[in-house]
């Protein structure tokens, strides 16, 4: 923190005719800081006005539905008299594929941020840390593509091992999808969008952990991985959890990969080899160009639904990422 | 730190040898240096023996088998040659480095794919017509009204977004205190995980009420983007304004200079390497979004549009989205000869804004 310069233009000695009057505003800070609170001021406002822009569109259809919104699988917001629309099969589809992809990536990121910090040489750790930025940079849309031209192919095999082997557990039960464009697949890639900022946020709350700790650990004997067990872990945990829920926020809102792989339907549907579910962004994404009518203010309402999860995922994310702050 | 009183075999690297009460030796026991790199080597050689004489090879298999192989083996002989807790450790070192082995599949086959697929087409021809008159099946068309869309749309969200995420930045380091900066401070964190297709959707909404409905232009398409891009700018700049020292700003206050001068003259020249590449990272983000652009900018648009304000605006990832979901051999060449013009323009602002973090960072020491 940088401590704060109250009032810089006025003089300190007052005594012997200051020639600046003690005090004076000029006019260019008080333009200044002016602007700068208003632009803090508009984030605020941009905020409140995404809230309200989506609850003032969505009202219409809302309103002029026949069905329970929260309850409902269908989307027929376009049937004249009664449309019929709502979220239940949309909503759980996202929290399916977020889901796996967290299930998926958290422990990946978790040992690539152990190598980078504690197993690496240092030399190699800082380029693996570019290298992990490099995959935040690539597009989704890039990640869609690759999804469904190689990795959509690749798990065939995987998935036919999956669903002979463990075909019994009702997850992976057959027949299973001939295009691979399932919910596992959305998941995967989904883990793999994912995985840089689960990786980033534990490899910071992992650099930090107080090097005492970890002298104390190893002087009493204990191997590297006792050491990360005992001093590393405990220290980190708040950092991962963040971390994760962070990458749980942005799983949840991704749209492109899901839009691109999946085969959408909208069922609720446990089955993670068969195609099937939806997730809401890519529902939207999909709908959007050809909605008309009540259909934009429906999809604004689901977009609605979608923005109030994110928000508290993402603001006890935030919270628990602080709190870790404050006892550090 | 403990001093071994007797230099035998190495131990594990890093993890310190214990020293064992029982046997003649202060050091216990432990694998040669070369045993988990040789032992990996045969593993290797005799499951790919075993997979090439059952017909089954091929490379993916042959890694994980080789891996679970490794892992098993090693666990074993450290717990006979070692102890259990050497064995646990020498376990979860092989994890980590499988972990680690797992995230670089993807990266590189994403890449790889990309660069093959991508170099069937993309040529001088692809990056300079657009796609105007030429009907989906048709052997020809390219990318040159995506680009310009892509750059005037990011263009127009970065001339939006910069001046309000760095004003907010130098509100929140150089004046903000109490209620409002912490309410800044943390919904700027909150929007940072807004999704890109809400942030569409918002401008949908805006441009409903003001416009009427089924209006769609690149400046909707721009303004969605700022709403990702600000948060973005906002939190690097922060970054960067904290790291310049105090004793900067007093001297400069010292010798009687305002305080707006001095954040303009001072405190902005010393951060703008950080700025800057802050700025570039947040472009490179904003510019592979597609979600947002599909609501706002359109997804049919094929001919070059050079008003941001009238019509609809195609973008590279949105050309990508829109050629895969027409699915044909064509339109699949077209969509990976884009996605490797995307990437490049990516890579290009990320090493560009690399370099500029490291050859113009701010000289902090004397």
């Amino acid at each position: 923190m940088i401590s704060k310069e109250d009032s810089p233009t006025t003089t300190r000695a007052p005594e012997g005719g200051a020639r600046v009057p003690k005090g004076k505003r000029r006019a260019g800070d008080v333009i200044f800081a002016g602007g700068a609170q208003g632009s803090g001021i508009l984030i605020l406002a941009i905020l409140a006005g995404v809230a309200a822009f989506l609850v003032i569109q969505s009202f219409d259809s809302l309103m002029a539905n026949t069905a329970n919104f929260f309850t409902t699988s269908e989307w027929d917001p376009n049937v004249r008299e009664e449309p019929a629309f709502g979220v239940a099969a949309l909503a759980f589809g996202t929290v399916l594929a977020a889901a796996i992809a967290l299930l998926i990536a958290t422990p990946v990121a978790i040992g690539i941020a152990l190598f980078i910090v504690y197993y690496a040489p240092r030399r190699v750790a800082a380029v693996l840390g570019y290298v992990v930025d490099l995959l935040a940079a690539i597009p989704s849309v890039v990640y869609g593509l690759w999804g469904i031209g190689w990795l959509v192919v690749e798990l065939g095999p995987f998935y036919q091992i999956l669903e002979e082997y463990l075909g019994f557990i009702p997850l992976f039960a057959g027949p299973i999808s001939t295009t691979g464009r399932t919910m596992l697949s959305a998941g995967i890639v989904l883990a793999v969008m994912i995985l840089p900022i689960i990786t980033a946020m534990s490899r910071d709350v992992f650099q930090q952990v107080p090097q005492a700790h970890r002298e104390a650990a190893l002087a009493l004997g204990a191997t590297r991985w006792e050491m990360i067990r005992m001093a590393v872990i405990p220290f980190g945990r708040p950092g991962i959890i963040g971390g994760a829920m962070l990458g749980l926020g942005r799983a949840l809102g991704e749209t492109m990969a899901v839009a691109m792989i999946l085969s959408p339907s909208l069922v609720i549907s446990w089955f993670l080899l068969q195609s099937g579910n939806q997730t809401i962004a890519a529902h939207i994404a999909l709908q959007y160009p050809e909605a008309t009518g009540y259909g934009v203010s429906a999809l604004i309402a689901a977009g609605l639904v979608l923005f109030a999860i994110t928000l508290v995922v993402n603001m006890a994310a935030r919270f628990v990422v602080s709190r870790r702050k404050e006892f550090s | 730190m403990t001093t071994p009183t007797r230099q035998t075999s190495a131990g594990a690297p890093g993890g310190g040898a214990t020293p064992s009460p029982t046997g003649g030796l202060l050091l216990s026991r432990s694998l040669p240096r070369f045993f988990e790199p040789a032992l990996l080597l045969v593993l290797a050689a005799v499951v790919g023996g075993a997979l090439f004489l059952t017909g089954l090879f091929n490379v993916p298999l042959l890694a994980v088998v080789t891996l679970l192989a490794y892992m098993v083996t090693i666990t074993i002989a450290s717990a006979v040659v070692e102890n259990g807790r050497k064995a646990k450790d020498r376990l979860v070192t092989a994890v980590v480095y499988a972990c680690f082995a797992l995230a670089m599949v993807p990266l590189v086959s994403l890449l790889w794919t990309v660069i093959v697929n991508g170099l069937q087409r993309l040529d001088g021809y692809f990056l300079t017509v657009s796609m105007n008159g030429v009907t989906p099946s048709m052997d020809a068309g390219g990318v040159y009204h995506a680009i310009i869309g892509t750059l005037m749309i990011t263009g127009l969200a970065a001339v939006i977004s910069i001046p309000i995420g760095l004003m907010t930045a130098i509100y929140l380091v150089e004046y903000g205190r109490g209620r409002l900066k912490q309410a800044i401070t943390f919904f700027v964190d909150v929007m940072t995980g807004i999704p890109s297709i809400v942030a569409g959707l918002f401008v949908v909404a805006l441009w409903m009420m003001v416009f009427g409905p089924g209006k769609t232009n690149g400046a909707a398409g721009a303004i969605a983007l700022s709403v990702l891009m600000i948060p973005v700018v906002v939190r690097s700049c922060e970054e960067m304004l904290r790291l310049v020292p105090n004793e900067l700003r007093e001297a400069s206050y010292a010798l009687g200079v305002p305080k707006w001068l001095t954040i303009l003259k001072v405190v902005l020249p010393t951060a703008i390497a950080g700025i800057t590449t802050g700025i570039m990272l947040a472009l490179a983000r904003v510019i592979g979004e597609t979600a947002p652009l599909i609501l706002t900018a359109g997804s049919s648009a094929v001919a070059i549009n050079w008003n941001l304000f009238n019509g609809q605006m195609m973008s590279l990832p949105v050309f990508i989205y829109s050629q895969v979901r027409m699915g044909n051999a064509i339109n699949y060449e077209r969509a990976w000869a884009a996605a490797l013009t995307l990437i490049v323009i990516v890579m290009l602002l990320f090493f560009v804004a690399r370099l500029v973090s490291r050859f113009f960072a701010p000289k902090l020491g004397r």
